[in-house]
């Protein structure tokens, strides 16, 4: 029998974005476990439940052990891991957000994530958004779902400075991301001299 | 582009958005007693003003919540953007 290898689905761009400058860095960031938490009003029990307060103020995220809890709506949350397996992770938070009247599935599988460093990484993304990504506004702790160029992502803010930011986007809309992204920089891109 | 106000995520683009038709039409308090003509009017018959008309959205590519709002129809202006739970406001 064939064996299945796992392939990334950006791998076919590494080169590309190595040939990128360093005032737009992108990276690809490995594989996390996410989990897809729905919970109504939050009781207060469920931060010592889950050992993270997850954020109610909209377009908000904060450091929940090594991962991250992102608002996705008034009763909607993504936490994610890059110590548990997604099994792992999907049943503790399950385990903590059950008895409370929540929910929890592993999407882990639904977004992969990509990471954009360099002085430039503003101007690159307002190209295909307009949210006001100034770190005065967009400081570390903000996240926004949105859609850049024609894809949905979930933007999150890593820098007080705006030179950070981290990109979660569809497996399936990874391929047309990092085509878009790459045009996207093209103006910062030095030509490769003859 | 055009920005619409989400009551949730502040002002995104309007294609981030998907219209939901007209705002504010009751369930019947007793479906069982409405004749065919009753349903009709209650499931296809909508309000076509000009000019301001309360209508649902939807942020699709955001929260994925619905929400309503005051949109003049000749101007195409969100007047009032507001959640479900709130009452219809009365712009003067």
């Amino acid at each position: 029998m064939a064996e299945l290898l796992r392939t990334h689905p950006l791998e076919g761009w590494s080169a590309a974005f190595e040939r990128l400058p360093d005032t737009v860095r992108i990276t690809v960031e490995p594989y996390v476990a996410m989990v897809d938490v729905r919970l109504g009003p939050v009781p207060a029990e469920a931060s010592t439940a889950l050992g993270v307060d997850l954020p109610t103020a909209p377009n908000t995220w904060v450091p929940a052990g090594t991962g991250r809890a992102v608002w996705l709506g008034p009763d909607e949350w993504l936490v994610s891991s890059t110590t548990e397996t997604p099994e792992e992770l999907e049943a503790r938070v399950r385990a903590a957000v059950l008895p409370l009247g929540g929910s929890a599935a592993d999407v882990s599988a639904q977004r992969i994530g990509l990471r954009l460093t360099g002085a430039r990484v503003r101007d690159v993304l307002a190209k295909g958004c307009s949210i006001d990504l100034h770190p005065r506004v967009f400081g570390r702790g903000r996240s926004a779902q949105t859609a850049l160029g024609q894809a949905g992502v979930v933007l999150l803010a890593l820098s007080d400075a705006g030179d950070n930011h981290g990109v979660l986007v569809r497996s399936s809309f990874a391929g047309y991301l990092a085509e878009w992204l790459l045009d996207a920089a093209l103006e910062f891109t030095p030509t490769p001299t003859r | 582009m055009q920005l619409i106000a989400c009551p949730w995520c502040g002002p995104r683009e309007e294609v981030e958005f998907s219209y939901g038709g007209q705002a504010h039409v009751p369930y019947p308090d007793d479906p069982g007693a409405l004749s065919d003509e009753e349903w009709a009017h209650y499931v296809f018959f909508r309000a076509n003003p000009k000019g301001r008309f309360a209508e649902r959205w939807n942020h699709s590519a955001g929260c994925r919540r619905w929400f309503n709002a005051i949109r003049d129809t000749a101007t195409y202006r969100f007047e009032r953007v507001y959640r479900l739970d709130d009452p219809k406001p009365v712009i003067p």
